[in-house]
């Protein structure tokens, strides 16, 4: 059974089509790359898997059950997580709460129990403290706990964001852009990075991106959007000579 | 100097340690509550000063309650004013109409529990439909809900209308003021400091991906209303049982203003700011009293100055260590004192 059914996905803004029929069936463990030129709708597709909009047709399941409909928090406990395209950490929150808050829905303790802090609250609050330090050593930020997150150079809020997103112990991971901003240099890194990540915590990790060299490098499969239309979709090797595709959009970067 | 800063750290060290102790709040409760009725039966503080003690009491609960929306959760509600009239007409209709007059004492902190709890009732219902939408939408929802408030209270004739309300006795004391701020202080600080307050904190930093984090916002920011709206209400009570006479045209938008005032300067997000904020404004108020209307003109210029100079408050976004807990510090320096022996086990 597939990780993730998408089946028949259309979402409109006022008549303006965003994303149209769109189908992915996502399999456990699979490394998906979704591309397509700017406006394409690629971001409209994590929107609607995450229930940041609801999906105006069609059907999006998480290991068969319905998510559309389902509000993002609950759709995040199920186990989706995400980064975003322009970073949304808490900035004025610590590194460690930023990791902490991702703990939310998992914590087991009453809010009452935290007004009194009796019962489970002070195990509790020990045993998230140390899985968020945990998995910012992981990491290599667990220097920097105490640091606010808005401090941290751009290279570690990508990396805490991601960081934040997997304390969520997500299922399938939705990575929006990670290699914005960053040089050829540190894109090997991120491939080798995102491939690690996908090893060490075992997840199915499905990423937006703009860089060509980083898709074509580690992605198993590509979904190629276009006005909303799913165009292509393919290994690697099939999209690069996809005459569609090219048209669409590769037409211009591969000339450069 | 530096020794005065290591006996300031160890102070404080010792003193969160103290906070962090099971039985410090009943203990500082009881304390605080002997203190102040010893200070009222043997009148070793003046009766003047009692009264602005009072004042100040209520004003910090007032302060701190608004800031867990406006500051902490980073909304703007303007409708506390309008919370405090809810809990302070129905405490005092409770009290002057329904408690036997002989047992005041024994009902008032019935009376001050039902106008807090109606106050939250209410702000349950503003919430619901207020917390639909994201941004400004509260702060105009609220707005409107302190001006329904009033004009309600203004057409009813069975509760004095416009002419107000008369006839409580003198029930709000030092010491109910104590333990009502302590116990609002105590309230606020701890759900800040736990999983809920993680979860306001990060509606302000980015709703959406608090949302995304898990974060239930909706619930969790009509909680924090409610709470915010209980705690007004109690200090309407408290209010309207201190001055034994209360009219609908003293919860109107100026009260909600003065609120604000004493939030953004005393600084947002913070229990020791909004404490000094509501301290400097009560008593700043009462100093200036002999220039009459002129001093309406004084609070309005120190806040202009204020956000210039301190666009985020005195203790803007800052907490001062004795309201930390100090269990995360030490979570943290066991976890790298875990982390550096395997480190030196496996090398």
């Amino acid at each position: 059974m597939p990780l993730l059914k998408i089946e028949k996905v259309t979402h409109r803004f006022a008549g303006l089509c965003a994303v149209s029929d769109f189908n992915l069936a996502v399999e456990p463990h699979e490394l998906i790359g979704v591309i397509g030129p700017n406006g394409a709708g690629k971001t409209t597709v994590f929107n609607l898997i995450t229930g940041v909009y609801r999906a105006s047709e069609g059907s999006i399941k998480l290991e068969g059950q319905e998510l559309v409909g389902k509000t993002p928090h609950q759709i995040t406990k199920l186990g989706i997580a995400r980064t975003f395209q322009n970073i949304r950490l808490f900035k004025e929150l610590s590194v460690l709460d930023n990791v902490r808050t991702a703990h939310y829905g998992r914590i087991h303790y009453t809010p009452a129990e935290a007004l009194l802090q009796i019962g489970r609250f002070r195990a509790e609050e020990k045993r998230i403290t140390h899985q968020a330090l945990d998995l910012l050593a992981i990491f290599k930020l667990d220097e920097m706990a105490g640091e606010k997150a808005k401090n941290l150079p751009y290279g570690l809020q990508r990396r805490l964001e991601i960081a934040r997103a997997l304390a969520t112990e997500p299922k399938l991971l939705l990575l929006d852009e990670p290699a914005a901003g960053m040089n050829p240099n540190e894109i090997i890194q991120l491939m080798d990075f995102i491939r690690w990540i996908r090893k060490t915590f075992s997840v199915t990790i499905i990423l937006i991106e703009h860089q060509m060299r980083l898709v074509m490098g580690i992605c198993e499969r590509l979904v190629v959007l276009d006005f909303g239309a799913t165009i292509a979709t393919g290994l690697p090797v099939e999209i690069q000579n996809n005459p569609k595709v090219l048209e669409a959009y590769l037409g211009e970067e591969v000339a450069v | 100097m530096a020794k005065i800063k290591s006996i300031y750290e160890n102070v404080m060290s010792r003193w969160q340690a103290l906070t962090d102790f099971k039985f410090f709040w009943p203990l500082f409760m009881i304390t605080g509550i002997a203190f102040c009725m010893a200070a009222s039966t043997y009148e070793f503080i003046d009766l003047y000063v009692q009264l602005i003690l009072i004042y100040v009491g209520i004003n910090i609960i007032l302060t701190v309650s608004l800031n867990l929306i406006n500051g902490y959760m980073g909304e703007f509600s303007v409708g506390h004013a309008g919370f405090m009239a809810v809990g302070a007409y129905v405490a005092s209709l409770l009290t002057v109409h329904v408690f036997p007059p002989g047992a005041q004492n024994l009902f008032f902190p019935l009376a001050i529990l039902a106008g807090g709890l109606a106050a939250a009732l209410i702000g349950f219902l503003v919430a619901i439909p207020s917390f639909k939408t994201r941004g400004d939408y509260l702060a105009i929802v609220t707005l409107a809900f302190c001006m329904i408030v009033k004009s309600v209270l203004e057409n009813i004739d069975a509760i004095g209308g416009p002419r107000g309300l008369l006839g409580m006795e003198k029930l709000t004391t030092l010491p109910w003021v104590f333990f009502w701020t302590a116990l609002s202080v105590w309230v606020i600080r701890n759900l800040v400091y736990s999983n809920f307050g993680r979860g306001v904190l990060s509606i302000r930093e980015d709703e959406i991906a608090s949302d995304l984090m898990s974060v239930n916002t909706r619930q969790v920011k009509i909680i924090a209303f409610v709470v915010s709206s209980f705690f007004a209400g109690i200090a309407g009570g408290l209010f309207a049982h201190a001055l034994q006479f209360i009219n609908p045209r003293m919860f109107d938008i100026i009260k909600s203003t003065d609120i604000l005032i004493m939030v953004y300067l005393g600084g947002i997000a913070s229990i020791a700011g909004s404490i000094i904020g509501a301290v400097i404004y009560t008593i700043l108020l009462e100093i200036l009293r002999p220039l009459g209307v002129w001093r309406m003109v004084f609070m309005p210029l120190m806040l202009v100055l204020l956000m210039i100079y301190r666009p985020r408050g005195i203790m803007g976004l800052k907490e001062a260590r004795m309201f930390t807990p100090l269990r995360d510090l030490v979570t943290e320096k066991l976890w790298r004192q875990k982390k550096k022996e395997a480190g030196d086990a496996s090398p």
